[in-house]
């Protein structure tokens, strides 16, 4: 099993292959996003990078729950209602919302997952307490 | 000048692998006039190649009824040039498919050598406010266009019988041929 820094490790070499970035800029707070320019194709690439990296599968409404984005009874006027708010925590227990939850605008969703919480959520799927 | 950066499939096993050859002849004005007096395919029109070898497996797979565009080229690297008289042999491999995208692994071979390496990221484009809707090629083009590279003369299903066109290809070429009896489309 590796330890929390061989996952870090071995994710930052993911986003440097896959986003062309350099290390010193795959920190734990970088957005994958706003921070390192990934692109919705990009993590198409990033996740088969990691899943032959971990030996894991990722499917795709685990990092991306579009579902609940789009879905009328979460969402109202561009903003996540409590409920949705509750379920998205739910689903992404690895992404820290404290910053997110003042104001849960949808638009600001795509800038929630860090490089922390990918390798959080990479841990967990690996059961690493 | 049509788009087409393949002459050929070879082998063509569906979902899994497909192998295609392209002819590299002085005639062509862009190895010509790429680098004038030193005639070479453009790199740039190689990886086209190698995209649409890979592009043209990956639609398969889905009857040609998903939007398949080349969306990233992940890795390319050559080692050596490719002149007039070489022979590509561009082998792509599926690595990867999804609901909304697809990785191939494709090299060329010139020979018995390694002459490229890419890694190509496809997506499929979904039907939305985004995207102009509808199909990316008529149908009666496209299905003269792979026939006219081979496809089905070897292509293969996962078992091994030969593949056809999809039927609703076919239907359109059916049509378009009752329309047009002795047009472009007799073989």
């Amino acid at each position: 099993m590796p330890t929390k820094d061989e996952v870090f490790q071995k994710v930052r070499a993911a986003l440097v292959d896959a986003l062309g970035v350099d290390d010193e800029e795959v920190t734990p707070q970088a957005t994958m996003v706003g921070d390192l320019g990934a692109e919705s194709i990009d993590f198409l690439d990033i996740v088969f990078k990691l899943e032959k990296s971990f030996g894991i599968e990722i499917p795709r409404k685990e990092l991306s729950p579009e579902d609940i984005l789009t879905n009328a009874e979460f969402v109202q006027d561009g903003k996540l209602t409590s409920a949705g708010l509750a379920e998205l925590k739910r689903r992404m227990p690895f992404v820290d919302f404290a910053s997110f939850e003042a104001n849960p605008q949808i638009r600001d969703f795509s800038n929630l997952l860090t490089v922390g919480a990918l390798c959080r959520y990479i841990e967990q799927k690996l059961g690493i307490a | 000048m049509r788009w087409l950066w393949i002459d050929r499939f070879i082998e063509f096993e569906r979902g899994r692998k497909a192998v295609a050859v392209k002819n590299v002849s002085i005639v062509e004005e862009e190895i010509d006039d790429y680098t004038p007096g030193f005639p070479i395919m453009p790199a740039s029109l190689i990886i086209e190649g190698m995209a649409q070898t890979a592009g043209l497996l990956i639609g398969e797979t889905g009857g040609f009824q998903d939007r398949v565009v080349l969306a990233k080229i992940g890795k390319a690297v050559f080692h050596r040039l490719a002149l007039p008289g070489d022979q590509l042999r561009y082998t792509a491999v599926v690595e990867d498919m999804r609901r909304d995208g697809s990785i191939a692994h494709v090299t060329s071979h010139i020979g018995d050598e390694l002459h490229a390496e890419v890694e190509l990221m496809f997506a499929f484009l979904p039907q939305d406010e985004r995207f102009p809707s509808g199909p990316l090629f008529e149908p009666v083009d496209f299905l003269a266009m792979v026939r006219a590279f081979g496809l089905y003369d070897v292509a293969k299903t996962e078992s091994g019988e030969p593949a056809s066109p999809p039927e609703s290809y076919l239907q359109f070429e059916r049509a378009a041929e009752a329309q047009y009896p002795t047009g472009p489309l007799e073989r």
